[in-house]
C-alpha cells in the first residue's frame, strides 16, 4: 500500500479463514475439556457440580454453560492444584504479577513454551520488529511473565535481544544509545520515564536508532501513545496478556494501531457484562473472559480477567483475520464509584494528557466515607510553575477540575504537586492508591 | 477435505465414539493415535459409511456424507484400506487390483483403468512381478501393498488406512510409510490410523490422540511427539524420549 510490506509471523494462523478457525477452535476446546475433566480435580468438581458433562459439549455456543474460573479459584489451588500435567512435565514456572494481592503460580510444558514464543514473536512482528532488530527488554526478569515472554519471542524471531531488565531510566537510555537499540519493550509509563531521562541527559531521540516501542502490562491511553511516539520518535503499539492464561502474546496491535489482534487460534475470547455475567455482542464493552485452547501445563476455562474491553469484529486492513479487542480501559476492580458514576483511572489519565503544563505522572487516591468514594487526583506540574506562579497554578488546577468534571460527569478533587514527587517505579506505575475498606 | 463435528458412534448398546471433532485438509497426512479399543477403527468405519453415526456431522469434500451409503462415499473419492488387508486370497494380484477399479467403471472412466494399473505397478514394482500370482501366496508386506494399490485404483481424493503397519517387519513398515508419503506427494490426502505412533507421527503433518472414544489432544506431529503424555502412553520409553526431544 504505502510501500511498507506488512509482515506477519504466522500467516497460516493469523490470516486463517474464519470457518476453518472455528473448526480448529472447536477441536481444541473439546480436547481441552476432555483433558481438564480427566486431569484436574477442580474442573471435574465444578463441572459435576453444575451437572455439566463435557461429552455433551457440542458447539462454541455451549461455552456459556460452563462455569467461570476466577483469581480466587487460582489462589485456593495455589501453587499446583490446577496443573493438568505432573510437575516433571513442567519446564518453567512463573507467577502472576499480583496486581491485586497474592500472586499465583503458572506452569509451562515444553510445548507451551514453544507456543508462547511463537505468540510473542507475533506480537513483535505485528509491532514492526524483524530479525534485523536490536530489542531492548526493559521489564523486570523474574516471576513476572513480561520479560521472559517477549524475550523468547524475540529470540524465536531471530532478533538480537538485549535483556537490560529493570535498570533505571538513565541506564536504559545509555544502553539504548551505545547498543543502537531499535525496539524497546517495556511498560508505557516506563517509556515516559525513559523519554524524560533522555531530555535530562541531553540525548536527542532523533540521533538514536530506536524505531519501535512495544508496550504492555498496564492500561494506557491514546494520548499517552501520541506523547510517547512524539517524545521518542517511534511507533508505539499496545500488547496484552496475563500470566493466568499465558503471559504476553494473548493480543497485540498491528501497525494500524486500532485495537489488538486476539490470538484466537490459541484462546477463546468472550466479553461478558460484569454484573449479569451474560456474554455481550461484539462492540459492547464488558469484562474479557479467556479460555485456553492449547495450554498443556495449566489450561483455564472461562477465566475472568477483570479487564474491561470490547471485541471488535470489523476486518483489519493488515490482512490478519483474527478479530481485535479494544484497548483495555481498566479493570473491573479499578472502577471507582464516585457519587454514583462509574469512573476509571484511565479516563482521568486521558484528560490529564490533553492539558498543557501537566506532566504525564499522576496518582488517583481513593478513600471511602459513608459509602461514597472520595477521589483526589494528584498531578505533577513542571518546577517553574510549581514554585513561582501561584496564579497560573490555580488557573491550571481549575482547568483540570473542569475538564475532569465534563469528561467524567462528576467533580473530583485535584492537587498539584512538584515534579518527581510522586512515587516512580521501573515496573508498573502505581496510578491508583485505594484506601477504601471494602468488605 | 474431511470434516467431522461432534460425531457419536457405536455398536448396539455400546458407545464407542464421543463427540469426535476433527478435520483433514487437502494434501495433508493426518494420523489418529490411540491405544487398542480407543475407537480408531470405528472412526474410519464411520467416515466410510460402514457404521452409522448416532449424532454429529461428517462432510467430505463439501458434501454431507453423514448417512450416505458406502458405495456412494467411495464414488465421491474416499477410500478405506481396512485393517488386516483383506485381499481376495484365491484371486491373482491383477484381478484384486481391478476389483478396486469398479468405481472408475461406474464413473465411465473405463479407458483410464489401464493407465491407473500402470501407475500402481510403478509405485509397487513388486506387484508387477507378482502380477499373476494368487494374492494368498504373497507375504504380509506385499499383501498390504496390494490393499493400498487396490484402493488407489479407485482414484481416491482421500485414502484412509487402518493400521497398515500391523504385523509387518520393521523394514517393511518403513517401506509402507515411505509409500504413503509418495502417495501424498502424488496428490492424495491421507488419514492414517496407527498403533505405531512414532512411525505415523514421523510422516504425518498433524495428529489427534483418541482415548476411550474422545479426542484428548490434537496438534502438529511435532507438538504431539514433544508431548509427555503421548511419549509415555504411545511412544514407549520415557527416557528415550527425554534424550531425544530438544527445545
Amino acid at each position: 500500500m504505502n510501500g511498507t510490506e506488512t509482515r506477519i509471523w504466522e500467516p497460516q494462523h493469523e490470516c486463517m479463514d474464519r470457518a476453518e478457525l472455528e473448526q480448529l477452535q472447536l477441536e481444541r476446546l473439546e480436547a481441552t475439556l476432555s483433558r481438564v475433566y480427566r486431569h484436574v480435580s477442580f474442573y471435574r468438581k465444578t463441572f459435576d457440580g453444575i451437572g455439566f458433562n463435557p461429552d455433551d459439549f457440542r458447539s462454541l455456543a455451549d461455552l456459556a454453560r460452563l462455569p467461570f474460573t476466577t483469581k480466587a479459584d487460582l489462589r485456593q489451588n495455589h501453587p499446583y492444584g490446577l496443573f493438568a500435567v505432573p510437575l516433571r512435565d513442567i519446564v518453567r514456572v512463573h507467577a502472576s504479577s499480583g496486581t491485586t494481592g497474592l500472586s499465583t503460580a503458572v506452569g509451562y510444558t515444553r510445548n507451551d513454551m514453544r507456543t508462547w514464543s511463537n505468540l510473542t514473536a507475533r506480537v513483535l512482528v505485528a509491532g514492526g520488529v524483524g530479525k534485523e532488530d536490536v530489542v531492548q527488554i526493559a521489564f523486570d526478569y523474574g516471576l513476572f511473565t513480561g520479560a521472559f515472554g517477549l524475550h523468547q519471542g524475540a529470540e524465536r524471531l531471530g532478533a538480537s535481544v538485549v535483556p537490560v531488565s529493570s535498570a533505571n531510566a538513565r541506564r536504559q537510555v545509555g544502553i539504548m544509545r551505545d547498543y543502537r537499540t531499535t525496539a524497546l519493550v517495556t511498560t508505557p509509563s516506563h517509556a515516559l520515564n525513559i523519554a524524560d531521562a533522555m531530555i535530562e541527559m541531553g540525548v536527542n531521540p532523533a540521533a538514536l536508532s530506536l524505531k519501535h516501542g512495544l508496550f504492555g502490562a498496564e492500561p494506557w491511553s491514546e494520548s499517552m501513545r501520541k506523547e510517547i511516539e512524539e517524545k521518542l520518535e517511534i511507533t508505539a503499539t499496545d500488547n496484552y496478556g496475563l500470566s493466568e492464561v499465558m503471559g504476553p502474546g494473548v493480543a497485540a496491535e498491528c501497525l494500524e494501531k486500532k485495537g489488538l489482534h486476539l490470538a484466537e487460534d490459541h484462546f477463546l475470547f468472550e466479553v461478558i457484562d460484569p454484573d449479569t455475567l451474560a456474554p455481550v455482542p461484539p462492540g459492547t464493552p464488558g469484562e474479557l473472559v479467556v479460555t485456553t485452547l492449547t495450554k498443556e501445563g495449566i489450561p483455564v476455562i472461562r477465566y475472568r480477567t477483570r479487564d474491561l474491553t470490547a471485541i471488535l469484529d470489523a476486518p483489519c486492513p493488515c490482512g490478519r483475520t483474527l478479530r481485535r479487542m479494544a484497548r483495555v480501559k481498566g479493570r473491573t476492580d479499578d472502577m471507582l464509584i464516585v457519587k454514583g458514576a462509574k469512573v476509571f483511572p484511565s479516563e482521568i489519565e486521558a484528560v490529564l494528557l490533553e492539558i498543557e503544563g501537566t506532566e504525564p505522572h499522576y496518582q488517583v487516591q481513593v478513600d471511602r466515607e459513608a459509602g461514597t468514594d472520595l477521589v483526589t487526583v494528584l498531578v505533577e506540574v513542571s518546577e517553574s510553575l510549581f514554585f513561582d506562579e501561584m496564579k497560573k497554578q490555580s488557573v491550571l488546577r481549575d482547568t483540570i477540575v473542569k475538564r475532569l468534571a465534563s469528561e467524567l460527569g462528576v467533580t473530583v478533587d485535584v492537587k498539584l504537586v512538584g515534579k518527581k514527587t510522586l512515587e516512580r517505579s521501573d515496573g508498573k506505575a502505581r496510578r491508583v492508591v485505594d484506601r477504601r475498606k471494602l468488605d | 477435505m474431511l470434516r467431522l463435528r461432534n460425531v457419536d458412534a457405536g455398536y448396539g448398546p455400546l458407545s464407542v465414539l464421543r463427540r469426535v471433532t476433527l478435520h483433514v485438509a487437502a494434501g495433508e497426512i493426518v494420523t489418529i493415535v490411540g491405544a487398542n479399543g480407543a475407537g480408531k477403527t470405528t472412526l474410519l468405519e464411520t467416515v466410510a459409511g460402514l457404521v452409522r453415526p448416532r449424532a454429529g456431522e461428517i462432510v467430505f469434500d463439501g458434501t454431507g456424507i453423514t448417512r450416505v451409503a458406502t458405495e456412494r462415499i467411495v464414488a465421491l473419492g474416499c477410500s478405506l484400506v481396512p485393517e488386516g488387508r483383506q485381499v481376495f486370497a484365491p484371486m491373482p494380484v491383477r484381478e484384486n487390483l481391478l476389483l478396486g477399479a469398479h468405481v472408475q467403471y461406474a464413473r465411465g472412466k473405463r479407458h483410464e483403468v489401464a493407465e491407473d494399473l500402470e501407475r500402481v505397478y510403478r509405485l509397487f514394482p513388486i506387484l508387477r512381478s507378482r502380477d499373476g500370482q494368487l494374492a494368498g501366496t504373497l507375504s504380509g508386506g506385499e499383501q498390504q501393498m496390494l490393499a493400498i494399490g487396490r484402493a488407489l485404483m479407485a482414484r481416491p481424493k482421500l485414502m484412509m488406512l487402518d493400521e497398515p503397519s500391523m504385523g509387518l517387519a520393521p523394514l517393511v513398515v518403513k517401506d509402507i510409510f515411505a509409500i504413503l508419503r509418495r502417495i501424498r506427494e502424488a496428490g492424495t490426502t491421507v488419514l492414517l490410523v496407527e498403533q505405531n505412533a512414532r512411525g505415523a507421527l514421523r510422516i504425518a503433518d498433524r495428529g489427534y490422540v483418541l482415548e476411550t472414544g474422545r479426542i484428548v489432544l490434537q496438534g502438529t506431529a511435532e507438538e504431539l511427539l514433544a508431548n509427555r503424555d503421548v511419549q509415555r502412553a504411545y511412544l514407549g520409553s520415557d527416557l528415550d524420549a527425554e534424550n531425544r526431544v530438544m527445545p
